[in-house]
């Protein structure tokens, strides 16, 4: 009865000669820092780290919060790039932390970490996003579709599917939206993401509420403050070509008008 | 203790739809001002192209080129319709361009409304002054007007 549970051997037979020590490097990180509790001013705080060829930012922001000083405050959920908590300002560009190796940074200089721009900031590295959500839930992020429900699934073809697929990808992080000139200017144009979600639906051939969309987005807070600046597009961590999804959307508004 | 109950069903869901007043979207009025000022930007670039470049072109490069550019000159070009027209939309499309151009430069980079209403009158203001002076004078330009003190005419109306 109190025999030993060996573990069960590795099914994958590993030389030596792989694996091996991680090459590792110092870094300096420096985190802007906000706590309104304590001063309206924000300011740099810093910390020099040992780090190695795997590690992201995240993984420098959990060292520094498990390891020197837990009350640094940022947002992530899953650490992989899907669920868009993570977004900040890195060395001036907006990035996922998880997204980011250091070794892809310039590791001797000091590696700036602040918050995304042009939203409230609640402490440290952390935003009020509820601006930001605001404008998704205006453009109405949902099929609305007339006639009867269907018995069955509403179906698509390829092609259809195709037109609107690069919209679908986004994961509301707000790196688009905060890389933005003329969101930083008051914060009053819908901004990209709320259009790349409005793009996934005006141009999905299920959904019949297109020109709804296209008149909300009408509005001189809509398309029409978009300089294409191309920010966005750089600065979207799914890749996806915003700038181009929001000339579509003028496109539309235009060819509905004229 | 009820009251305790009370307060705790009262408490609002943590953001329930509070957003900072500074980012409340007022209602914009209805209407597609902004696309025809965007479509206009276009159409009258694309234009301007052709316009400005010709313009160039017919005053520096032909004939004399920029060292017969005088009085005479001017008046000898619109003594043409052709060139009148010419100037007159160029002129107007023009001055519409760039102040439509200015207007949304402001409205980029000034926040408060108040620094916007200032500097759209001023701007509203000098294009107006500007057109209504450059349409005038493509019309009414008299390199030699009668009866005006010789010396202050050029040489050749006096020829």
């Amino acid at each position: 009865m109190t025999t030993e549970i060996a573990e069960p051997a590795s099914k994958i037979e590993l030389p030596e000669s792989v694996g091996g020590d991680i090459p590792s490097f110092e870094i300096t990180l420096k985190v802007r820092r906000y706590n309104p509790e304590v001063s309206d001013e924000a300011y740099w705080d810093e910390w020099k780290l040992t780090m190695y060829g795997t590690d992201r930012v995240l993984d420098a922001l959990h060292k520094v919060k498990w390891e020197h000083d837990g009350s640094v405050t940022f947002r992530r959920s899953c650490g992989h790039g899907v669920c868009g908590s993570d977004a900040m300002r890195i060395n001036g560009r907006n990035r996922l932390a998880c997204k980011t190796l250091l070794k892809d940074l310039d590791t001797s200089k000091p590696i700036l970490v602040e918050p995304i721009k042009g939203l409230p900031v609640e402490k440290d590295l952390i935003v009020d996003m509820e601006p930001f959500f605001q404008s998704y839930r205006e453009i109405m992020p949902f099929l609305i579709s007339k006639g009867h429900e269907p018995t069955k699934e509403r179906l698509q073809s390829a092609e259809d599917r195709e037109r609107f697929d690069d919209t679908t990808k986004c994961i509301l992080c707000a790196a688009c939206t905060s890389s933005c000139p003329v969101f930083w200017t008051d914060g009053q144009y819908f901004g990209p993401a709320a259009i790349v979600n409005a793009h996934r639906f005006i141009f999905d051939s299920r959904d019949d509420a297109g020109d709804m969309r296209l008149e909300i987005l009408n509005d001189k807070e809509g398309v029409w403050r978009c300089r294409t600046t191309f920010n966005c597009s750089e600065a979207c961590p799914r890749g996806i070509q915003v700038t181009k999804a929001i000339a579509e959307v003028k496109q539309a508004i235009l060819s509905r008008s004229v | 203790m009820s009251t305790t109950t009370n307060d705790a069903a009262s408490i609002e869901a943590p953001r329930s739809g509070r957003i900072a007043p500074r980012y409340a979207r007022t209602p914009g009025g209805k209407g597609n001002f902004e696309m025809l000022a965007w479509l206009f930007m276009r159409i009258s670039g694309a234009i301007l192209i052709v316009l400005i470049f010709t313009h160039l072109f017919v005053n520096l490069m032909v004939g004399d080129g920029i060292q017969a550019v005088d009085f005479g000159f001017v008046a000898g070009k619109w003594a043409s319709p052709l060139w009148q027209v010419w100037d007159l939309v160029m002129l107007w499309l023009a001055m519409l361009h760039g102040t439509n151009g200015v207007r949304v430069i402001i409205n980029d980079y000034a926040d408060k409304n108040t620094t916007r209403m200032t500097l759209k009158s001023i701007l509203y203001i000098a294009s107006l002054v500007i057109i209504v002076l450059g349409t005038l004078v493509i019309f009414t330009f008299d390199p030699c007007p009668a009866g005006a003190p010789a010396d202050l005419l050029a040489d050749f109306c006096n020829a």
